[in-house]
C-alpha cells in the first residue's frame, strides 16, 4: 500500500506538467498576460506572447500597449516593438513624446542596447526600436510619456524563460 | 476500498497524461515510463536521480532542462548572416585573397607578424598566451578566438569596431602589433595581389606616385607617419582608405569561414531532444552531465553564456582581478566612444550597408554603469583549447576560473555581475568536464585551416 503515495504524487506532477512551463511572470502586479496562448519553449530565452497587455500609467493619464515585430521574442536580437498609446478615454494619442527605460532590475543592469522611438506612426502608433534582451528572466520596460501638458509613466514586468 | 478507488483514479490520471503527451508527440511510446520519471524527478527538485539509478539516472531531465540544452546546440545556430557592411564577404575570391592575406606576414614593416601571428590555427584561432604578444612585448589584452567570431555584433573585447572587416585594419596599425600603415599595406596588397584585389573590388587606384602616397603614412599616434598622412589630400587619402577597408573585407571574408564545430555536447543535447537516455549515457559521463545541470541550473551561466555559441554577444564586468602592475582597463566604457567615432564603422562611407542595416551601432547603449570595466562574453565553443583566460588573461586554465566565479569578488570600479557560486570541489570539476565536452576542430574548409600552398 505504500506505493500509493508515490503513484498519487506522480499523477500530480504529470497533471502540473500537462501545462506549458510557460507560465506569466514572477513577478507581481502589472504583470504580463500572454495574448497569443501558450506554446512549448524551447528556446532558453524567449517570450510564450509577442505581446504586452495594454496597461494604465501611474496616474491614469494614458493606456499603453506594445506588439514586438519579432514574434516569438527571443534573446540576443535586436528588434522592435510598435507602441499604441490611448488617452484614459480611449482616443488615440498621436502626438506623444516617449521617453525609454529599463532593464533587469535583479541584474542591476539595463538593455544591453539604448532603444528609443524613431517614429510616429500615426493613430497612436509608435516605432519603437532598439529593443534588445540578453538574457532570460525578469525585465521591465518603463515609458514615460507626455502629451498635451501632461506626463505619466507606465512599467510593464515581464518574463524571458 | 477507498484506497483502491483512489488508486484506481491515480493509475487512470497517469494513463491519461501519458496518452496526452503521446498524442501530442511531446514523447514517443517508447519513452513515457521515462518521461514519467524524468517528470517525478524534476517535480521533487530532483538533481537527476530521481526514481532511476544505473547509468542512465544522471540524464534525466526536466522537460524545461531539455529545451535549455537544446537551445545551446549548434543545431539551433541559424546559417550564418550576410554582413551588410561588406558586400564582398560572401564571395570566394575575397576569401582566398583574405586567406593569403591573414597569412601574409608582408603586412607588417619587418615581415615577422600576420594575422596568424597571434591567431593560429592550431591553437584554435588564438596563441595559448596571457597577453597577446608580438616582438616580445606584450599588449594589453588576451588574443580571443575568431572561430564563430561572425556572428558577433561588437568586435575586441571592449567591441570597439562592429564588423569583422574593420577589427582587421586596427591590428596592423597598431604599434605594438603589426606595426604597419595603410598606404605601405595598400601598396603591397596592390604589388602582390592586385590582379586578385582587381578582380573582386574592381579597378585599384595607381599608388606609384611616392609624393602623393608617401610609403609610411596612417592616422595614427607616430608623428612622422600621422605628418605624412595630414599632408596628402583628402581624395588620395580616401583612395587608401578604400583599398585599405577592402584588404579588411577580404580578410574578413575569409575569417567568417572559420565556424565551431560540432562538439561532443551537440550529439549529446540531439539525444536530449528526444529524451534519449541509452544515448546520452553513451555520449556524456554522469560527471559531465552533472556538470551541464550545474552550467545550465544552479550556477546560472546560462544568464551570460546562452545560446549556440555560449555568448550573449553583450558586456559585463566579473569583478576580474588586475594583472600585476597594470592599470585599470575600461572596457565597454571607452570601447562604446571608439567604435561611434570610427571612420570605418557601419554607418561610415566605406560601409556598404544603408543606415537600416546598421541597428547595432543605431541603437548602442553609450550610458550606464553597467560598461565600467565590462568586457565582451566569450564564447565557450573550445574553451579548453583557448587558456588563458578572460580578456587581460588573467587566469591560467579552466580551474583559476571556476575559482574566480565561486568567490566573485566585488568589483571597483563599476560593480560585478556575478554572484559566488560557492561549489564545491566536485561541483567544479563537474562544470569543467561539461566545459570539456564543448571541444571539436573550426568548421570550415581545411585549406583555411592553413596557409595557402605558396605561402607555406
Amino acid at each position: 500500500m505504500r506505493i500509493w503515495p508515490l503513484i498519487w504524487l506522480l499523477a500530480a506532477a504529470l497533471t502540473v506538467s500537462a501545462c506549458s512551463p510557460i507560465g506569466p511572470p514572477q513577478a507581481g502586479g502589472g504583470g504580463m498576460e500572454m495574448e497569443d496562448g501558450m506554446s512549448m519553449d524551447m528556446s532558453g530565452g524567449s517570450m510564450a506572447a509577442d505581446s504586452l497587455e495594454a496597461q494604465t500609467t501611474e496616474n491614469g493619464h494614458f493606456k499603453v500597449g506594445a506588439v514586438s515585430r519579432l514574434d516569438p521574442v527571443v534573446i540576443n536580437e535586436t528588434h522592435s516593438w510598435t507602441l499604441h498609446i490611448e488617452t484614459a478615454d480611449g482616443n488615440p494619442v498621436t502626438d506623444a513624446e516617449i521617453t525609454i527605460d529599463g532593464g533587469m532590475p535583479e541584474h542591476n543592469h539595463g538593455f544591453p542596447t539604448a532603444p528609443r522611438v524613431t517614429e510616429n506612426l500615426g493613430e497612436g502608433k509608435y516605432l519603437l526600436e532598439g529593443m534588445r534582451f540578453n538574457m532570460g528572466g525578469a525585465w521591465v520596460l518603463t515609458l514615460e510619456i507626455s502629451s498635451g501638458g501632461e506626463s505619466d509613466t507606465v512599467t510593464f514586468e515581464f518574463e524571458l524563460k | 476500498m477507498r484506497g483502491r478507488l483512489v488508486a484506481g483514479a491515480s493509475l487512470a490520471l497517469i494513463v491519461l497524461a501519458a496518452t496526452i503527451l503521446i498524442l501530442t508527440g511531446v514523447v514517443d511510446a517508447g519513452n513515457v515510463g521515462a518521461a514519467v520519471r524524468g517528470v517525478f524527478s524534476s517535480s521533487a527538485g530532483g538533481r537527476g536521480g530521481g526514481l532511476l539509478s544505473g547509468p542512465e539516472a544522471a540524464h534525466s531531465w526536466s522537460e524545461a532542462e531539455r529545451g535549455i540544452i537544446a537551445s545551446l546546440s549548434l543545431d539551433r545556430l541559424p546559417p550564418l548572416p550576410p554582413d551588410p557592411s561588406n558586400a564582398y564577404g560572401d564571395s570566394p575570391d575575397a576569401a582566398a585573397l583574405g586567406h593569403a592575406l591573414f597569412f601574409d606576414s608582408g603586412l607588417s614593416p619587418d615581415g615577422t607578424v600576420a594575422c596568424s601571428t597571434c591567431h593560429q590555427p592550431q591553437s584554435y584561432f588564438s596563441d595559448g598566451k596571457a597577453l597577446a604578444n608580438v616582438r616580445d612585448s606584450d599588449t594589453p589584452r588576451h588574443t580571443p578566438t575568431i572561430v564563430g567570431i561572425a556572428y558577433s555584433d561588437w568586435f575586441y573585447w571592449d567591441g570597439r569596431k562592429d564588423s569583422q572587416w574593420a577589427q582587421a585594419l586596427a591590428p596592423q596599425e597598431a604599434a605594438i602589433e603589426h606595426g604597419g600603415t595603410r598606404t605601405a599595406h595598400a601598396r603591397y596588397v596592390l604589388e602582390k595581389f592586385g590582379s586578385q584585389y582587381e578582380a573582386v573590388f574592381g579597378p585599384a587606384p595607381d599608388l606609384s606616385d611616392r609624393s602623393r602616397f608617401p610609403p609610411d603614412a596612417a592616422p595614427v599616434e607616430d608623428e612622422r607617419r600621422l605628418a605624412a598622412w595630414e599632408g596628402m589630400t583628402e581624395a588620395d587619402r580616401g583612395a587608401i582608405n578604400r583599398v585599405f577597408a577592402n584588404i579588411g573585407k577580404s580578410i574578413a571574408a575569409y575569417s567568417r569561414r572559420i565556424l565551431p564545430g560540432r562538439s561532443r555536447f551537440d550529439d549529446y543535447a540531439a539525444a536530449a531532444l528526444v529524451n534519449d537516455r541509452k544515448r546520452m549515457a553513451e555520449l556524456f559521463s554522469a560527471e559531465e552531465a552533472e556538470g551541464l545541470r550545474l552550467f545550465i541550473g544552479e550556477g546560472q551561466c546560462t544568464d551570460c553564456h546562452n545560446g549556440p555559441l555560449f555568448t550573449n554577444g553583450t558586456f559585463h564586468n566579473i569583478g576580474l582581478p588586475l594583472p600585476e602592475g597594470s592599470r585599470f582597463d575600461q572596457g565597454r566604457s571607452l570601447g562604446t566612444l571608439q567604435v561611434v567615432e570610427d571612420v570605418f564603422n557601419c554607418l561610415g562611407e566605406f560601409s556598404d550597408a544603408g543606415e537600416e542595416a546598421c541597428v547595432e551601432l543605431r541603437f548602442i547603449k553609450l550610458e550606464g554603469e553597467e560598461l565600467i570595466g565590462a568586457f565582451k562574453v566569450p564564447g565557450l565553443r573550445s574553451v579548453a583549447e583557448t587558456a588563458p583566460y578572460m580578456h587581460n588573461g588573467i587566469f591560467p586554465d579552466l580551474e583559476a576560473v571556476m575559482r574566480h566565479y565561486n568567490h566573485a569578488p566585488p568589483a571597483f570600479p563599476g560593480h560585478s555581475d556575478l554572484v559566488p557560486l560557492a561549489f564545491t570541489e566536485g561541483q567544479s570539476e563537474a562544470v569543467i568536464a561539461f566545459l570539456l565536452t564543448l571541444s571539436a576542430p573550426p568548421d570550415a574548409p581545411a585549406e583555411f585551416l592553413r596557409p595557402p600552398a605558396n605561402q607555406e
